[in-house]
Order: structure tokens, then C-alpha cells, then sequence
């Protein structure tokens, strides 16, 4: 399977994810300049972390206007797997892949922490090898992560199920002290309708090794890697 | 040229009378206004140490792997496979203290071009903090805002900060101590050094456009504060991490280019300093033609081009024929590059605004030729007696340490400082050291910053000596051995008696136990005239250690792991109080002597955990350090969510000293009780104390009758908000 890896001026966590696939995966993957217009040649891109453009005027306001943006539509659109972490969120809510905002941290603080998410649906491609319920341990890494939709959305993502994962405690109760930033109904990660395009605030691809602390993402690129294989 | 009565602006660039006549004398004529502005930013004593130089050639600076001592922008040591760690900490004093945000983002960015203009992909940043109490509302604001200016760059630039320090003391009130150290990895044949040997070759201007920010900042840091020091505003820069991590990135890029012979930041005395110290060290001379910067403001004069100190510059020195290969580069990052100078073969440096030749200086005098201070230095080690009230309450005394400023937890600090990103951080922040894998080795670096000023008030000489013999036992709980040092010297006006002999007796004491613990100093910083309306900061060395871990299968943690393991405690408790946290909680004034420190112990301490660990004996390993025995006990049991069962101890001394001094060389350990003769075998080689203190398990901490105290109870003063 080929993986693309977008890289925008300011993007850092590529390089996590170009390990987390090919050295942890095994799998095939390539950078993809912010410039370029094709990503046929690949099987599932991932917009990864970072501070795109520094995040001026507003998290991923800038980026969604890059060249490859229209090319991520289009990828989507046929119906390719895309995989949006933090910042790569961010841009896909600006280029309205997905629905809602990132707003600051009701902490008005950066967080960068171990948090537990609890899988809300189980038979999304990112997330087809979790059991409902199940808890991951993964960390997040951001200051604008309080995710935020109008009711009418917020509404339908729940009723749709395309509520990916919520904040919960270790044992999978989701309350206001497993929330680590404010975010609506604990929301941690969304799908699209389709469930092709996955946004997530936490980093799957730091928690990819027991020796860095945990290596629960594997579960969610294993799902995208079985959702591939299957396909 | 025009002469424009120069003296009136010796205020300006900070120069004395003495300085000013030697200018003349050098020159054989008056300098020009733009002329005496470089001789201020150069001669000051952040660019030239010229106070601090004659002392800082006592320290051992080579050593086996030392690939680059000072005199580059970071020192270079070899780590094996091919690959080198490259470090350095500076300070940020001065603008932190006025501008707490900017002053500290701007002190992370310019450490971090240090690593990366060697060739190097930063890999961790830490850092070293003191402010005044934080019930002040004054020091409270300053401790946030550089909290968040640190996290604020790293985070936005995606370098980890992974380890560091902070402590709060009145001392610092009106300065405080902000010092950041960064650590990179590089290649051996890919380190560039910026030094400039062939004439002819190009000066690319990169990077951000120049403004009117940071005039005269290395001058500004250089003098003592008053009232008046907030209207310095202006020589305080303002950081861009976005455009640091894309010229990061670019460099890295150049760096691989055949044709790009060095890399050198814009920092202190901004172009003025970049240009002439790489034609300096590599015997050569410079122009610059000031006309063709790009500049951020309209009608900037040549003295303020050459002076701006705007962050998120770069002087990237090519080969004529390698310019458009390095011109890709910057296009493929959308970079603005200017080539603004050219190398001369006569050593001077001659400024041009076009046609116009606006300033023309021989490099030796601008940069060599500053007159060494020599300073006026007395004082002497506190005298010995210290009273220090009687101990009553060992429980209560225990929670109201782990409550204090300067033990509870960090967590509301570190977790708003990204940590992981990089995919390296194997231990991070909160402990002993921090742990980094290196990336496609089975190897890792441990990192730390240390440094206690209430040793170094009472004894400079042995303060010093006890940082440098902390670091490295932090170094070693991980099991990593101790590599090399970087410090930064954060001292008072040193033209005080008392802040010289301070200052003297430190360097001396950081090389005597460099020295002892085979430990090359390869890079430095030093921060002088911390002082406002007349009052200097404790004297602050910080040291900034690495370590090499050869194997990451062989580390160690800090965290009591299995219950039923045995704890004990490596090193020997003297009647020590004088300086420690708990003399401070009692009120008991700062006095008495520091702790002994023992170097060829410390020595054999060191080897006895690197072997304990590479055995795989221990289960846990944490440096005994402020707050005492039972602070650490504590920690351990916090960390590790395992409480501790101690039978009552006892030693020759009084039990406040036992439970709550800080005597130097100590370390709790726990192993699992199959292993414990192995434990004794080890110290007994290598005549390390060894005394037995309890077992690992239960949800309490239990010491004998004195303390019975649940982890919750700890828990809860540990995390005392801030």
C-alpha cells in the first residue's frame, strides 16, 4: 500500500508519520509537496501536525488554499482514505471535508498529554479492528483542539454516527475531567458521512512504539491498512 | 565619512571612555557613528567575554570524541555510527525581563540556529528558569509569559522540550534566569563550521526581511538594569517559529550541497556580528553592502541594518558556482535570499550603502581588540554555622516540602511544552534526565540542566562543583554515561568585588570537576550584569549535560515499578542542612557551608550505576536532590504510583538532616530482592555506601513511626496548583 504524506510550510509531524508507517508499518510512502496537483498514485494520505503557514490568521485557514487541497477533494471524493491529524484537522474542516471548528483550549493553554479516547464506531475504515467501546491510550498535542459544531451538526454527526472518538476516562466513561480541552460531547475525532475521511486531534502515529509510551495508534492505521487490503 | 561627535553615543552601545580611546588608538583615527555602533555591539561583553574570558580558559575543552569545542556556534562531539551530537545553552535574561513572551521565544529560536547552521536537525530543547516567588504578581507574570514564549517557539518550530528546571527564589525578582539549551544530531561529514577561508565566495542574505528590532540588544544585555529599562522595548526581537522551521528545514537542504561552505545565524550584533565573526575565524575579511537588504521598514540607515538584531536570519557563505544549485533551495521554500557581501582576502571589514563606502575596520581590533577587563574580586565562603530549627514533624514536614514552589510537580509546566514530537522521547520530562532515542541506532541521549544557587551563594566554588556532579548522576539514574557539558554563567555586575570573586571561584569549581569527572566543556554561555537598581541575582551556573546510552534496552527509570522490590540507598547522608529546601521552609537564613562534594566518590558512583544498569539489576533509579531523602522517596512512590514500607531509619545524624538534607552523591534505587546481591557485590567494588531503606508496595508511605502518609495525601500536595 502507498501512503501519501502531505508537507506544508510549517507541517513537523511528518516525519513521525513517515516512521510510524514505514519503519513500525512497513509500508511504502512518499512526501507530498503542498504544490502538487495528483495524489492517484496513492492509496490513503494523511495531512499531518504541525503549524501550517504558522497558523496565522487561523489553524489551517491558509493551508486549505495550497494546490494539493483540491487534489485532497478529489481524492476524497472518489472515495481514497484521508487521515487528518491535529492540524491536518484543522485544514480539513477549513477545506470543508468535515464539518465543525477547532477552538482554543477551554484551558487557554497548550496541552501536550497522554489521553484515552473511547472508539464510538467501530465499523469505520480507520477504525474496523477496534471493538466498540474499546479504549486507546494516545497523546494529544495542540492548543486549539475544543472542537465545536452548531447543534443542527452536531446533531447529525451523532445521529449519523460519524462521532470516531470521544475523551473518556481509562475505563471508557466520557466526563468533563477526561476532557482535556473543552471539546463538545468530548468529541476527540470525527468521519465524513461517506467514513472515508477520518480528522482527529490526538497523534496516532507518536503512539506507535511501547518504547515511546504506547503504541495504541497502531490500532487506527491498522484499521486503514485492513480497510486497503480489503478493498 | 562623517565624524558626528561619536562620543555622545557611548550611552548607546555601552562602551566606557577607556574602550572609546582604545577604539581611536586602534583605528589611528575617530570612528564614525555606524563604526562605533559595531565596535558596541562587538566589544560588548555578550559578543566579546570580555570579563569572563581570561577565566574561561581554564576549562578542559578536549577531550576523546571532542570533534568541536567553543569558539563555533555549538560544540560537536562524536556518539559513534558516524553520527555527532551538537549542543549548546545561552541565556535570554535581559529581554525575558522585560519582555517575558518574546524574550524567551526568541531565546529557543536563537539556540535552536545554533544546532541546525552546524548541519544538525535539532532534536531536544531544554531549559533552565529562576524567577522571584510566584505569589508575586510581577514574578508570576513573567514565569507564565516565558513559559508560554518557550512552548510557544518549540511547539510551533516541532523541536521537543523535553527536560529542564525552574526554581523561585526572591533573588530573582526583578531578573530573571532564563537559559535554553538544545541538542541535535548530525552526520560527521556534514558538519559545517562557519568560518569563511576563500575569498570570493558569497554572503546570501535569508530569511526574514531586517527591521528596526533588537538595536543594540547585545549591548542591552550586557549592562545592569534600572527603572528605565522597560523603554529598551525595543531592543527585544520578536520571534517567527514558522519562518525558523522553513529556514530549518532549507538549511538542512544546503547543508547537503557541495558548494555551500557555511551557515551562520544572524544573533547578538545581527548582521554586524554574523559577518565578521565568519570571516574572522576563518582569517579572512568582508563586505557588505547595506543597499541591498531587505528591509521590513522605510528609511533605515546603514547603522541600523548593520545593528538590527530581526530574528529568523541567516548568512548561508556558497561558492560563486554553487549560488543558483542554493538559489533552488531557497525557491523550493519560498525564501527571500539576498546576496548582500562577498569574502575579502585582507582581514577588515568594509561596509558599502552602494557606491558609498559608510564604514571600513580591521577585523582584529573589531573583534580581538576589546581590552580585557580584569576584575576586582573578593569574597569568601559563607562561614560555617548554621542554626536550623529542630525537626518536629517529619509528615507534615514532608507534605509541606512537596507542596513548596520549588519541589511540586511540573506537569502544569511541561505539558504545555509538545515533548514527543520527533518520535524520540523515550523519558521526558519530570524526571532525573530526559531520555531520546537516536533515531536508527539502538542508542539514546540523556539530557539535563542543573544548577543550585543557594550552594553556589554559600560556596561558589563547591556549588558549581555539586551542579556538574548532579547533572551527571542524573545522567547515569537513566543508565547513560556522561559525555560532555555546556554551561551558561548567569552571574551579577561583575564589577562588583563580590559578583567577580563569585564568578572566579565558579569557573574554577565547574573546571576542577570537569576535570575529575573527565568531562569536556564544549560549548558555553555567559550572562553578566544580571542586576537591577543596584541588586544582582544569586549566582546562577547552570550546567547542561549529555549522556550516550549505547544500548536502550538497558536504560533505567525513576518510578518505583514492582511492589516487593527492595529500596535502597546509594551514598552517604551527612549532617548537611545549610542551603537546602528545608532550611528555606523553616525560614533559617541562607548560611553555613554547602554540602561536601566529593568527586573521585561521585566518580565511583557514577560507575557503579552505569554497571548496575547495563546489568539490568535495578528496577529503579532517581538522584537524591532538593527537598532530601524523603522528597525523593516520594518521588519515586508518586511517579511510579507504588507506595514504600521503611522500617525507621536511623543514621549518625540529626533527623532532619536524615530525612531532609541535601548531601551530595546519593541515589534511591529499588531491585527485586533475587538481585540484591549482585546490587551489593557492585557498590562494595566500587566503595559505594550502601544502606537498605524499605520495600516498594501498599498505597502509602510508611518510614518507621515518623511518617504514614497514603499516596493521595502526597498526591495532592505534590499537585499543589500554581
Amino acid at each position: 500500500m502507498k501512503w501519501g504524506i502531505l508537507v506544508f510550510p510549517g507541517t513537523w509531524s511528518d516525519r513521525d508519520c513517515m516512521h510510524a508507517l514505514t519503519t513500525v508499518l512497513g509500508q511504502s510512502a512518499r512526501y507530498v509537496d503542498h504544490r502538487e496537483t495528483e495524489l492517484s498514485e496513492f492509496d490513503a494520505v494523511i495531512l499531518p501536525g504541525g503549524f501550517s503557514y504558522g497558523d496565522h490568521l487561523r489553524c489551517g485557514a491558509v493551508a486549505r488554499f495550497a494546490p494539493v487541497m483540491e487534489a485532497v477533494t478529489r481524492f476524497a471524493d472518489r472515495g481514497g482514505l484521508v487521515l487528518g491529524i491535529c492540524n491536518g484537522f484543522q485544514i480539513l474542516q477549513e477545506a470543508r471535508l468535515l464539518p465543525g471548528a477547532l477552538l482554543r483550549n477551554d484551558s487557554c493553554e497548550f496541552r501536550c498529554e497522554w489521553v484515552h479516547l473511547r472508539v464510538e464506531r467501530a465499523e469505520s475504515p480507520f477504525t474496523r479492528e477496534c471493538r466498540p467501546g474499546q479504549v486507546l491510550r494516545i497523546p494529544i498535542s495542540h492548543g486549539e483542539g475544543n472542537f465545536y459544531a452548531d447543534p443542527d451538526t452536531l446533531q447529525s454527526l451523532e445521529q449519523g454516527g460519524q462521532v470516531a472518538f470521544r475523551y473518556s476516562t481509562p475505563d471508557g466513561r466520557v466526563t468533563g475531567d477526561a476532557n482535556p480541552n473543552g471539546s463538545l460531547r468530548n468529541i476527540a475525532g470525527i468521519v465524513n458521512a461517506r467514513g472515508n475521511v477520518l480528522g482527529m486531534m490526538p497523534h496516532p502515529e507518536r503512539a506507535c512504539e511501547p518504547l515511546l509510551g504506547g503504541a495504541d495508534g497502531l490500532w487506527i492505521l491498522r484499521s486503514a491498512l485492513g480497510t486497503l487490503v480489503a478493498a | 565619512m562623517a565624524v558626528a561627535s561619536p562620543r555622545r553615543n557611548l550611552d548607546a552601545v555601552a562602551l566606557t571612555d577607556e574602550e572609546y580611546h582604545e577604539i581611536g588608538r586602534l583605528l589611528e583615527r575617530e570612528p564614525n557613528d555606524l563604526e562605533l555602533g559595531m565596535f558596541g555591539a562587538l566589544w560588548s561583553e555578550h559578543c566579546s567575554y570580555k570579563t569572563s574570558r581570561p577565566l574561561l580558559r581554564q576549562l578542559p575543552t578536549s577531550g576523546d570524541g571532542v570533534l568541536q569545542g567553543p569558539g563555533e556556534n555549538a560544540g560537536v562531539v562524536d556518539i559513534g555510527d558516524g553520527l555527532a551530537v551538537v549542543f549548546k545553552i545561552e541565556s535570554h535574561n535581559h529581554p525575558s525581563a522585560i519582555e517575558p513572551y518574546q524574550g524567551a521565544a526568541t531565546g529557543v529560536g536563537g539556540i535552536l540556529r545554533d544546532i541546525f547552521t552546524m548541519g544538525a536537525r535539532p532534536l531536544a530543547i531544554l531549559d533552565s528558569l529562576r524567577f522571584g516567588p510566584p505569589h508575586d504578581p510581577r514574578s508570576r507574570y513573567l514565569f507564565q509569559g516565558v513559559v508560554e514564549g518557550i512552548g510557544g517557539y518549540g511547539n510551533c518550530f516541532g523541536c521537543p522540550t523535553v527536560g529542564g528546571e525552574v526554581y523561585f527564589d526572591e533573588g530573582y525578582a526583578a531578573n530573571p534566569i532564563v537559559n535554553a539549551m538544545c541538542v541535535g544530531l548530525v552526520r560527521h561529514d556534514r558538519v559545517r563550521l562557519a568560518r569563511a577561508e576563500q575569498a570570493g565566495d558569497r554572503l546570501l542574505l535569508v530569511g526574514a526581511g531586517t527591521g528596526r528590532d533588537g538595536i543594540h540588544g547585545a549591548s542591552f544585555a550586557s549592562v545592569e538594569m534600572d527603572e528605565h529599562s522597560p523603554d529598551r522595548r525595543p531592543a527585544v526581537q520578536v520571534a517567527n517559529p514558522f519562518m525558523e522551521k522553513v529556514l530549518c528545514e532549507a538549511c538542512l537542504q544546503l547543508n547537503e550541497l557541495d558548494g555551500v561552505v557555511a551557515i551562520q545565524d544572524l544573533g547578538a550584533a545581527g548582521l554586524t556580528g554574523a559577518a565578521c565573526e565568519l570571516a574572522h575565524r576563518g582569517g579572512r575579511g568582508v563586505e557588505i553592502d547595506v543597499a541591498r537588504v531587505s528591509r521590513r521598514e522605510r528609511g533605515m540607515t546603514p547603522y541600523e541594518v548593520m545593528l538590527s538584531e530581526s530574528q529568523e536570519r541567516m548568512l548561508v557563505l556558497v561558492k560563486p558556482e554553487a549560488e543558483p544549485a542554493a538559489q533552488r533551495v531557497f525557491d523550493k521554500f519560498e525564501l527571500h535570499a539576498d546576496r548582500v557581501g562577498t569574502i575579502l582576502r585582507r582581514p577588515r571589514v568594509r561596509v558599502r550603502d552602494g557606491a558609498a563606502v559608510v564604514a571600513d575596520l580591521p577585523l582584529d581590533a573589531l573583534i580581538d581588540g576589546v581590552p580585557i577587563r580584569s576584575l576586582m574580586a573578593t569574597g569568601a565562603a559563607a562561614p560555617e554555622t548554621a542554626s536550623v530549627a529542630p525537626l518536629r514533624d517529619p509528615a507534615a514536614t514532608l507534605l509541606e516540602l512537596l507542596a513548596r514552589p520549588n519541589l511540586r510537580s511540573r506537569r502544569p509546566i511541561y505539558r504545555r511544552y509538545d515533548h514527543q514530537v520527533g518520535n524520540n522521547t523515550v523519558i521526558g520530562p519530570g524526571y532525573d534526565a530526559a531520555l531520546l532515542r537516536v533515531p536508527g541506532t539502538p542508542k539514546a541521549l540523556a539530557l539535563t540542566t542543573d544548577g543550585n544557587a543557594a550552594f553556589v551563594t554559600l560556596d561558589p566554588y563547591v556549588g558549581t562543583q555539586l551542579a556538574v556532579a548532579e547533572a551527571a548522576r542524573n545522567i547515569a539514574c537513566t543508565g547513560a554515561r556522561p559525555l560532555a557539558v555546556t554551561n551558561c554563567l548567569n552571574f551579577g555586575n561583575p564589577e562588583r568585588p563580590r559578583v567577580a570573586w563569585q564568578l572566579h571561584e565558579s569557573v574554577r569549581g565547574l573546571a576542577d570537576a570537569c576535570r575529575a569527572l573527565e568531562l569536556p566543556v564544549v560549548s558555553g554561555n555567559v550572562s553578566l550584569y544580571n542586576e537591577t537598581n543596584g541588586l544582582s541575582i544569586p549566582p546562577t551556573p547552570v550546567v547542561g549535560m549529555v549522556g550516550i546510552l549505547d544500548d536502550l534496552d538497558r536504560r533505567c527509570g525513576a518510578s518505583f515499578r514492582d511492589e516487593g522490590d527492595l529500596i535502597f540507598l546509594l551514598g552517604e547522608t551527612r549532617d548537611e542542612l545549610a542551603g537546602s529546601e528545608y532550611s528555606r521552609a523553616v525560614g533559617a537564613p541562607l548560611e553555613g557551608s554547602a554540602p561536601l562534594v566529593d568527586l573521585t566518590a561521585e566518580a565511583r558512583l557514577l560507575r557503579a550505576l552505569h554497571e548496575t544498569i547495563g546489568a539490568g539489576t535495578l528496577s529503579s533509579a532517581h538522584d537524591v536532590a532538593e527537598g532530601g531523602l524523603l522528597v525523593a522517596i516520594a518521588e519515586c512512590a508518586l511517579f511510579g504510583g507504588q507506595g514504600a514500607q521503611c522500617p525507621g531509619l536511623s543514621g549518625q545524624v540529626s533527623p532532619a538532616a536524615l530525612y531532609f538534607g541535601e548531601s551530595a552523591g546519593r541515589v534511591v534505587v529499588s531491585v527485586a530482592a533475587r538481585r540484591v546481591p549482585e546490587l551489593q557485590k557492585v557498590m562494595a567494588a566500587h566503595r559505594v555506601p550502601l544502606q537498605a531503606l524499605g520495600v516498594v508496595g501498599s498505597g502509602a508511605l510508611v518510614v518507621g513511626h515518623a511518617v504514614r502518609l497514603d499516596l493521595e495525601a502526597l498526591r495532592r500536595a505534590w499537585e499543589t496548583p500554581w
